[in-house]
């Protein structure tokens, strides 16, 4: 996992709520033993027609939105099943930010974990941002996540919460199994006072 | 009871960190794997506590006959690779020809892996089902995989707790699967987000350790975390004899220790909600999300009733998929093929309770109908019991157990525009198959429409005893 770094990238919006990780990759492509490639089957039953055409109509179809790494989605982003293949599909395809109310919990702590960081905003700001994007398809904003926040253009910066260990793992770019192989002494005297349970 | 379990796994908490949560018990299946192996090959890593997990192959297997060989071949290579994974690391695989093979949360607690009070994780999101045990039991995803087969233990943030409380007595012909979609119905999606839910109430007492694990199953449906029901006398009579089960006198330390597990009385939850069981009807979903469900005699809301304008963009974009019309009725609706199975509805009560709707019946005509049994236990039980020869002289196809069509990546599949009555757990755009349209029900609810070719009131067909 590379470091988190600040940046500026076009938005594309996919307004659904509840966008499930059957959605974000469908379980036909979860045949695999690599997490390599998954990005071309990114919303596959959206992004593609019966005959394996790209649906035109469908929004990352758009020659605009080529090279977007900011996603803007309806509430309770990922739910569903725990598949880690929807954050690699994710970030296959280049994105690094998803913009939500809300996020199922397995696809948080996934994305966390492969340096797609989930960003939740109050509603109302959701809503400003649905309504900027509406009238300008080509807004960018950019995140930085040491500082937690968001810049519109023009400016305007609104923060994020995230917790400080996550922060800090996607800042330096370190995994989580490197902390918790740090603490090999005490899961042996956890392991000696249980019996071996 | 979360609580407690919570604490005793605790191997450390630093300022400003997640818990470094001890599991207990980790299944592990050919989906969610290979990546994780890899990753610990890529670091030199043993797998800890190879004792401690067990691996099955249940979701792209196919539920034809065994001796044949996998067609797909990308399946097939994910297969192979579970088998040498599982050799390289010494871990015990219940394969393709084992005969206590199944669906990972089937075979768990058939065979007595799963008790009250564990931590007990895989990578799958019904992991839920465990809870049912009074076991901490949650889905992970495939880097968590790797963390606990390398150090036996997770990072976990401590989520809040949610009680739903079921009073009251079930109608006839209303199950337990019955229960969990109202309680869907009731909350959403994402309403039981960043909780536990511990079920309770007299409603949630009176099931069987199968139905109670129904209920659990589908707590991820919510967004819940896990879902957990205190371990009792039924819990205790279930696991007594079972293959990796305590025995002689750990048994009975073991049930002692189990029964100061329940929550305390007047122990506080985070949220708390009421169902009154009966009020429940027979429940079928009429959307993409499993929170989009309603009693069998209900109408689809009006959009103008909505309030909330994403959620009314929601019923439309799911009513527009499932080719169906606000303020419609779904009973006499048309389907095309019944799917009975699934680590929801894929146990023994669950194949009896479809048997005695369709015995004696004919499956519909032009009506394709799949029961496919959680396990070959269950599936050599049906037998026995001559369940079999229930559904087959009905029409339907008995198989081998597995995943199927719950997920659709065997084969077993629905075609662009079918109608299901499905006893699984997920109704999402084309999960039992591109194009496929699931209206998710209980076993006996599946049955009826089996026999009847439409949406209908299993409560017509079987008479109260």
């Amino acid at each position: 996992m590379g470091k988190f770094v600040t940046f500026t990238s076009r938005v594309v919006p996919l307004l659904a709520n509840n966008i499930d990780t059957d959605q974000i990759i469908p379980a036909r492509f979860l045949k695999v033993t690599d997490k390599k490639g998954l990005g071309d089957n990114l919303f596959y039953d959206w992004r593609y027609l019966p005959d394996g055409s790209p649906n035109p109509d469908f929004i990352l179809n758009r020659p605009q939105t080529a090279g977007v790494q900011i996603l803007l989605a309806g509430d309770n982003f990922g739910c569903g099943s725990s598949r880690e293949h929807a954050p690699w599909a994710l970030t296959g395809f280049g994105f690094k930010v998803v913009i939500s109310t809300s996020f199922a919990d397995i696809f948080k702590n996934n994305a966390l974990k492969n340096g797609l960081l989930p960003i939740v905003v109050e509603p109302e700001i959701h809503q400003q941002l649905c309504n900027l994007v509406e009238i300008n398809g080509a807004l960018q904003l950019s995140i930085d996540l040491a500082s937690q926040t968001v810049t519109l253009p023009g400016g305007t910066k609104f923060s994020f919460p995230i917790d400080e260990f996550s922060k800090t793992c996607l800042l330096n770019g370190v995994d989580e199994l490197g902390y918790i192989l740090r603490f090999e002494k005490a899961i042996k005297e956890y392991e000696n006072n249980h019996n071996g349970k | 009871m979360f609580q407690k379990i919570w604490d005793s796994h605790i191997i450390i908490q630093e300022p400003k960190a997640p818990a470094v949560l001890y599991i207990d018990r980790h299944l592990i299946h050919e989906v969610t794997s290979p990546q994780a192996f890899t990753g610990l090959r890529e670091r030199g890593l043993k797998v800890r506590r190879p004792d401690k997990t067990v691996a099955t192959m249940d979701h792209s297997i196919p539920t034809t006959d065994p001796s044949q060989p996998i067609s797909d071949e990308l399946a097939a290579k994910q297969i192979q690779q579970l088998y040498t994974n599982a050799k390289e690391f010494g871990i015990r695989l219940y394969d393709m020809y084992n005969a206590h093979r199944g669906i990972v949360h089937v075979i768990g607690p058939e065979l007595g892996y799963t008790y009250p009070g564990m931590t007990i994780v895989c990578g799958d999101s019904h992991t839920s089902t465990h809870g049912a045990f009074g076991a901490l039991a949650f889905g992970i995803g495939t880097s968590e995989v790797e963390h606990v087969l390398a150090t036996q233990c997770l990072l976990q943030r401590k989520p809040k707790t949610f009680e739903v409380r079921v009073d009251g007595k079930l109608a006839h012909g209303v199950s337990a699967k019955d229960i969990i979609l109202r309680l869907l119905a009731t909350i959403g999606a994402g309403g039981a987000t960043g909780h536990v839910i511990e079920y309770t109430g007299v409603a949630i007492k009176n099931l069987s350790m199968e139905e109670r694990m129904t209920v659990c199953n589908m707590s991820i449906e919510g967004g819940a975390r896990a879902g957990m029901i205190a371990p009792d006398d039924i819990t205790f009579e279930y696991l007594a004899g079972r293959e990796f089960s305590p025995k002689g006198k750990t048994w009975e330390e073991a049930v002692k220790s189990w029964k100061q597990l329940p929550t305390d009385e007047g122990a506080l939850f985070d949220r708390s909600i009421v169902l009154d069981a009966s009020s429940i009807e027979p429940m079928i979903t009429y959307g993409t999300s499993p929170g989009q469900g309603m009693g069998i005699s209900g109408r689809i809301p009006e959009l103008q009733t909505i309030s909330n304008l994403s959620q009314r963009q929601a019923l439309e974009k799911a009513l527009a998929y499932m080719g169906l019309k606000p303020g419609q009725r779904l009973l006499g609706q048309h389907i095309d093929v019944v799917f009975i199975g699934s680590c929801t509805n894929g146990r023994i009560n669950d194949m009896r309770q479809a048997a005695m709707v369709m015995k004696g019946r004919k499956i519909a005509a032009g009506v394709r109908v799949l029961v496919v049994p959680g396990s070959q236990e269950v599936k050599r039980q049906a037998e026995k019991e001559g369940l079999d020869i229930i559904f087959k002289s009905a029409g339907a196809e008995w198989r081998e157990s597995g995943c199927s069509m719950c997920i659709a990546m065997n084969g077993d599949q629905l075609e662009p525009g079918q109608y299901a009555v499905s006893t699984s757990n997920r109704n999402f755009e084309g999960r039992q198959g591109k194009g496929g349209r699931t209206f998710l029900a209980s076993p006996l609810t599946a049955a009826a429409a089996a026999v009847t070719g439409t949406v209908t009131d299993v409560r017509t067909l079987i008479t109260k005893n």
